[in-house]
């Protein structure tokens, strides 16, 4: 299976790109109005990296994140994920990738509100076919890990934001992604919840997950390797952050 | 792996479902009704079409019926002022039939009137009839005690009758009635068995067939007591005498209320029906009678019950329409509220026909929860209009499979169109949604 594959690209190829964008476009059309949101971004990402993405509201973030989850189809350019070229493939293989390669984190945590914890931490293993038992154990074993095993029976409105992002955060792990993509994942949170969600990432980093995150939290981005700074659509800076 | 997905997509749509218990049930009223109008209506028509064909069977199928009708008055007879019409069939008729009919089997004359009965003290309206002793011949009524009228009792013109249980109830409450004699106008008729409640000649069910003479009509819900027909014509007279019920001057005489021929085959039905029509209109000036026809009855009820069916199912698929509507308008709506969980699981890597399944499976689910507790409900009406309104209904395997197989498919018609619109949303612009 594909999640196998992609974990061995994760795992055992330390430093090689995960994903190349070539310039890369992306323009909405308000009636007749082009709105060019995103201009000729040229990106590339090895695997393990950590890099953060800021830059003003609506400079952009947000459709180049969407845009690397395959959310999005860029107007123009060329967008490789994996080796694999993203503007060729159709609505279903898309969901495949996202379903199997990305791992989203919003702002707004977007959990399922009639699901309990672990059901939400099922949602993507659902979609890839494992039986109700296996899922179930993983997610248990998710939760744990982010510090939730106490309250798998919850709901999402019974839950503290904090609590919220970190179930989030065991949902976007499920399928081990090959990506791990974050929007602002601070940006609703108190200082001590967003510390706590900033732990966490910072623990996923140095076991060698691949994360990109949105953010206006100087916190976050001094965490990164990588800092990208976007401003109207293009990328204004780059910049390494010495460890 | 298949079963599984089911099992979970079902969970899933039944958790939804819950949430929104109120909703849920009102949509599923719809199908709730539609199902158990189809179920009722069908059960209705059914047991209609069934006690139609068993009254009419019990004319028998073999037999043509030729009753006394009241010719349509000229306009000249009415000037004129008559004190004393004479129509209908005669003795000289049923001979006719009997040496000019090939196919005839049995040929029986009847009078038939209403009368006065008198036991002890006790009186009750009768429906008197003057037949011959091979009447069971051509009806299904059955001797339960005693015998009934025999060629001796003809014969000798005996004071001699036969009365059915309706009449026992009526009259005798607690005696033997065997034995007992009962009081007609001025003679006694002493009672020699009692046969099974007479067989109305009229079937109620059929709005062609009017009553032939106001004899039968008045009749219908009588007991009944058969006489010989020697002895009526002894005792009553070779006519029966009868005010006219439109002007109380007109006096009626008629000599025969009825002539039935058997014939030996179904087939020999309807071209014996001609022969007897032939002979009639040589004879009679008037169209003084009227000929009834079981078989043809039959094939009418049978007729009548298939529009019968298709209108009553008609207005039930009407309204099971109505109801998809209004599952769809509701499915429209829990799709938009739920434009964010859409986005969300597209994000997670839901297909496109992983929604659609899932949208449709609720529609699925409500549909044939409506339509389960439609057809409980669809059954359990018609017995409430057995019991209550004592109409006949019958419940056939065939509707229920209808009913069923309709709610599904109105459930995957009417989900469909929702299902597709909430596959097709942007992922995107599902997540923004607030
Ligand atoms: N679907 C859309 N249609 C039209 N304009 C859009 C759409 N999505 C985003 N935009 C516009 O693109 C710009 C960038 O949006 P976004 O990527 O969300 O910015 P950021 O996340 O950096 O604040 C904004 O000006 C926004 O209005
Ligand atoms: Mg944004």
């Amino acid at each position: 299976m594909i999640m196998q594959k992609s974990q061995k690209i994760a795992g055992f190829k330390e430093n090689m790109t995960i994903l190349k964008m070539e310039k890369l476009c992306k323009n909405y059309y308000l009636g007749s109005v082009e709105l060019r949101v995103l201009r000729e971004i040229n990106l590339t990402i090895t695997s393990g990296e950590y890099v953060a993405i800021m830059g003003p509201s609506g400079s952009g973030k947000s459709t180049l994140l969407n845009m690397i989850g395959c959310l999005d189809r860029p107007t123009s350019g060329d967008y490789q994920l994996g080796g694999q070229s993203v503007s060729e493939l159709n609505d279903d293989q898309l969901s495949m990738i996202r379903g199997t390669r990305i791992g989203f984190i919003f702002q707004s945590f977007n959990l399922i509100s009639q699901l309990n914890v672990i059901e939400n931490i099922q949602v993507p293993m659902y979609y890839q076919g494992f039986t109700e038992h296996e899922s179930a154990e993983k997610a248990l074993e998710l939760a744990e890990m982010v510090g939730l095993g106490h309250r798998v029976e919850h709901r999402p409105s019974e839950l503290s934001g904090g609590q919220q992002q970190r179930v989030a955060i065991a949902r976007a792990l499920a399928n081990d992604p090959l990506i791990i993509l974050a929007d602002e994942p601070t940006g609703n949170l108190d200082s001590t919840s967003g510390s706590e969600i900033l732990d966490i990432l910072n623990r996923l980093h140095e076991q060698g997950k691949t994360l990109i995150a949105v953010t206006h939290d100087e916190g976050i981005a001094a965490g990164a390797e990588r800092v990208i700074r976007l401003f109207d659509g293009c990328i204004d800076k780059e910049e390494y952050n010495k460890r | 792996m298949f079963l599984f997905r089911l099992k979970r997509i079902l969970k899933l749509g039944i958790k939804s479902l819950w949430m929104h218990r109120l909703r849920s049930t009102l949509t599923a009223l719809g199908i709730i009704f539609g199902v158990s109008s189809v179920i009722a209506m069908l059960a209705i028509g059914e047991g209609a079409s069934r006690d139609a064909q068993a009254k009419i069977a019990q004319l028998g199928s073999q037999n043509i019926i030729i009753k006394t009708a009241k010719p349509t008055e000229d306009q000249s007879a009415l000037g004129q002022q008559q004190t004393l019409t004479e129509y209908g069939l005669t003795y000289a008729d049923a001979d006719r039939f009997r040496d000019a009919i090939p196919d005839v089997q049995v040929i029986v004359p009847n009078r038939r009137f209403p009368h006065q009965a008198q036991y002890r003290t006790r009186r009750v309206k009768v429906e008197v009839i003057g037949t011959v002793p091979w009447y069971p011949e051509i009806s299904n009524v059955q001797v339960k005690l005693g015998r009934f009228l025999g060629d001796i009792d003809m014969q000798y013109k005996e004071g001699i009758c036969v009365v059915d249980e309706k009449l026992v109830n009526d009259l005798f409450a607690f005696d033997d009635p065997i034995g007992q004699s009962l009081k007609i106008a001025s003679d006694y008729y002493r009672v020699v068995g009692v046969s099974t409640e007479k067989t109305s000649t009229t079937t109620s069910s059929n709005t062609e067939e009017k009553d032939a003479t106001g004899a039968t009509k008045a009749g219908a819900n009588l007991g009944g007591i058969y006489i010989p027909l020697t002895t009526v014509k002894n005792r009553f007279g070779e006519t029966t005498m009868q005010m006219s019920n439109s002007s109380g001057r007109t006096l009626e005489r008629i000599e025969l209320q009825e002539i039935i021929v058997k014939v030996f085959d179904i087939d020999q039905v309807l071209d014996t029906r001609k022969s007897v029509e032939t002979l009639l209109k040589r004879y009679h000036k008037k169209t003084d009678y009227e000929i009834v026809v079981p078989l043809e009855l039959m094939r009418q009820a049978k007729d009548f019950q298939r529009i019968f069916t298709i209108v009553l199912g008609s207005i039930a698929a009407i309204s099971l329409l109505v109801g998809g509507i209004g599952i769809m308008n509701i499915m429209l709506a829990t799709v938009s509220e739920r434009t964010r969980e859409i986005g969300i699981r597209r994000a997670l890597g839901a297909k496109k026909r992983d929604i659609i399944f899932q949208f449709l499976s609720e529609t699925l689910i409500l549909t044939l929860f409506g339509g389960i507790l439609g057809i409980v409900l669809g059954s359990l009406i018609p017995y409430l209009v057995t019991y209550y309104g004592s109409m006949p209904t019958v419940i056939t395997g065939s509707s229920l499979t209808l009913a069923f197989g309709i709610s599904a498919a109105v459930g995957i018609i009417f989900g469909l169109y929702p299902a597709y619109r909430a596959a097709n949303m942007d992922p995107i612009e599902s997540l923004r949604h607030e």
